[in-house]
């Protein structure tokens, strides 16, 4: 049972999707996801713990040999995807229930988990595997099913939102079929170990080129990378409030996880970032992207297009620590990959239960939620503390180490535009705290009551999770560290 | 050398009208034409690349010693489904949006957008 863990992982969620369909109360199809979901994620706690302990774990698809057969492999940075993305998946689940009951019509709601399913297989599935066009096809998996389910969103412009995500979403999974059958098409292999094998070889002949500059502007279309991003803060701002807390939390880290894997692993290091100057290229987009974000956010009437300019900003940062591509660089990104999950995860989920209250998230619908909402407004507060980077909290660690990652490569001007950008995100929080707070609450609005316990258990976990992680941050920063260690080939 | 690899520019000269059609077009069913002519393009590539020279098909026979490479159609095969897939949830999106809005324009459904806000 054991050896089975990297396939489980995958298979546990793809084989309940269709399972659940049968399931034609909502209560059911809930309870069933979220036992679902809590054994992905139980997997892949123990997953972590074998490779923290022994390391890599390689599955053989099937019992064909690699490079062959299709390959699982399980290193750090795996397992580390994996506990984000599951246990993520699985708190923000607890609140559906509750959340989707007004948010979707009662003849959709099975159907909904059964797409939830899909796509959290698909983002398991690009997580876990070891084989090339396989991430093509996880991707596409979990893509198809994200739009199926910011199209279930009640205002008609999500039906929009999910058709321009899907026209730029399918645009960068192509790009990516391309770059992949260059590839092949040069070292005759698929599977990722064997590829960063064969094609140092090859690695100045234009093909490769063509096929690297194809799977980053693919991968950076997921990413939603500036200036890459418009599909983004629609498709966030109009999906109902579950999908945008798990897609928020889950898919563009996925996403990122792929650049690193190409970049750093596939291609090498020396060719991504020597050969080709992608160093340059992401310092600036990703520096442009915190900026014109930000400052995008700040003028947002409704609160989740706010917070989805928020999350391209955030990914801003992820690109600089990544871009300045020394270890302790990319463990500022790795660790803000986790942090970032959790603030996310938690605003998000917090926005959904006003959402249950009042059916609206514009900023005006704010006024006076401090005193009625009192619970679920603190933990926004806390949340958006936790974005700024406030010390104790999750935030507070991942800048602490972007900057010094910055000022360890000299690179001090960086550091300071890292941390003026987070005063940009202090003016889009006290925006909301203000109305909250300073504000009476509108006329014939007198009788909000706090939201459900339904809600307030699961924002409230991931909140403490971002206080608790920003104090004790062994296990973040010493995944976050060895994960880095290892994709820079030095053994820890 | 140039008309040998014919093949080759018959996929680079598809992509872009695809990838034209997907950019320049406010008619959203002849974006997912355009969209579906890109992927085609890709799928026309990828066989392209499994041809070797006086090779057969990969079938095991007497006195044939060069086959084609296998594997690229099998990975095409699964390329179509989800090509099949991406334009059936499209067509339904657009469908939806012409319910939504009375109209498949992008113009049209951008501008009714933008008076709600």
């Amino acid at each position: 049972m054991l050896t089975h863990l990297p396939a489980l992982a995958v298979i546990i969620p793809l084989l309940s999707a269709p399972l659940c369909l049968f399931l034609r109360r909502p209560l059911l199809a809930w309870l069933f996801t979220v036992i679902a979901s809590g054994l992905t994620m139980l997997v892949s706690i123990t997953l972590l713990q074998q490779v923290m302990a022994s390391g890599t774990i390689v599955y053989e698809m099937g019992g064909w040999r690699p490079p062959w057969g299709i390959e699982y492999r399980v290193d750090r940075l795996n397992a580390y995807l994996l506990l984000i993305v599951t246990s993520i998946s699985t708190v923000v689940l607890l609140a559906a229930n509750t959340s989707i009951e007004k948010e979707i019509p009662r003849h959709r709601l099975t159907l909904f988990y059964v797409l939830y399913l899909l796509s959290l297989a698909g983002l398991l599935g690009v997580v876990t595997t070891g084989d090339a066009f396989n991430v093509f096809v996880f991707l596409e998996i979990s893509s198809l099913a994200a739009y199926s389910l910011i199209a279930l969103g009640e205002d008609r412009r999500a039906l929009w939102a999910a058709y321009q995500y899907l026209i730029m979403g399918t645009i960068g999974a192509t790009f990516i079929l391309i770059g992949i059958g260059l590839l092949y098409q040069m070292t005759g292999t698929l599977n990722m170990d064997d590829l960063s094998r064969r094609l140092p070889e090859v690695s100045q002949t234009r093909t490769v080129f063509a096929a690297f500059a194809f799977i980053i502007v693919g991968v950076c279309l997921k990413v939603a990378l500036f200036p890459l991003h418009r599909w983004l803060p629609n498709a966030y701002a109009y999906a109902p409030s579950i999908v945008t807390a798990f897609l928020a939390a889950t898919s563009t880290k996925v996403a990122v996880y792929l650049l690193i894997r190409f970049t750093f692993s596939i291609f090498g290091i020396s060719f991504s970032f020597t050969t080709v100057p992608l160093q340059t290229i992401f310092v600036i987009l990703g520096l442009t992207g915190i900026f014109a974000a930000s400052t995008t956010a700040i003028f947002q009437k409704n609160v989740k297009h706010l917070f989805a300019y928020s999350s391209v900003a955030q990914i801003g940062y992820m690109i600089v620590g990544y871009s300045i591509s020394t270890t302790m660089g990319l463990m500022a990104t790795l660790l803000h990959l986790f942090n970032h999950a959790l603030m996310k995860g938690a605003l998000f989920l917090a926005l959904g239960a006003v959402m249950y209250r009042i059916g609206s998230v514009r900023l005006e619908q704010f006024q006076g939620l401090g005193r009625q909402m009192p619970f679920t407004m603190a933990a926004i507060v806390a949340g958006g503390l936790s974005l700024i980077g406030v010390p104790l909290t999750v935030g507070f660690v991942s800048k602490w180490y972007l900057v010094l990652a910055a000022l360890e490569n000299g690179w001090w001007p960086v550091a300071v535009l890292i941390l003026l950008g987070s005063l940009l995100a202090i003016v889009y929080v006290w925006r909301i705290v203000e109305t909250a707070y300073f504000n009476e609450p509108p006329a014939g609005r007198e009788s909000i009551e706090e939201a459900p316990l339904g809600f307030l258990v699961p924002v409230w976990m991931l909140v403490s999770a971002n206080i608790y992680f920003g104090m004790d941050t062994r296990l973040s920063v010493q995944v976050a560290e060895a994960a880095s260690q290892a994709l820079f080939g030095v053994s820890p | 050398m140039i008309l040998g690899l014919y093949n080759y520019w018959v996929v680079v000269v598809l992509m872009m009208i695809g990838f034209y059609i997907v950019i320049a077009h406010g008619n959203l069913i002849k974006k997912i034409v355009g969209l579906s002519i890109f992927q085609t393009a890709v799928f026309i590539f990828y066989i392209s690349i499994a041809k070797v020279d006086d090779a057969t098909a990969p079938i095991l026979e007497e006195g044939i010693s060069k086959y084609s490479n296998p594997l690229p159609h099998v990975l095409i095969l699964t390329a179509i489904v989800v090509g099949i897939a991406t334009v059936a949830l499209g067509l339904a999106l657009a469908v939806r949006l012409n319910e939504a809005y009375g109209s498949i324009e992008e113009e049209s459904i951008q501008n009714q957008d933008n008076q709600e806000c």
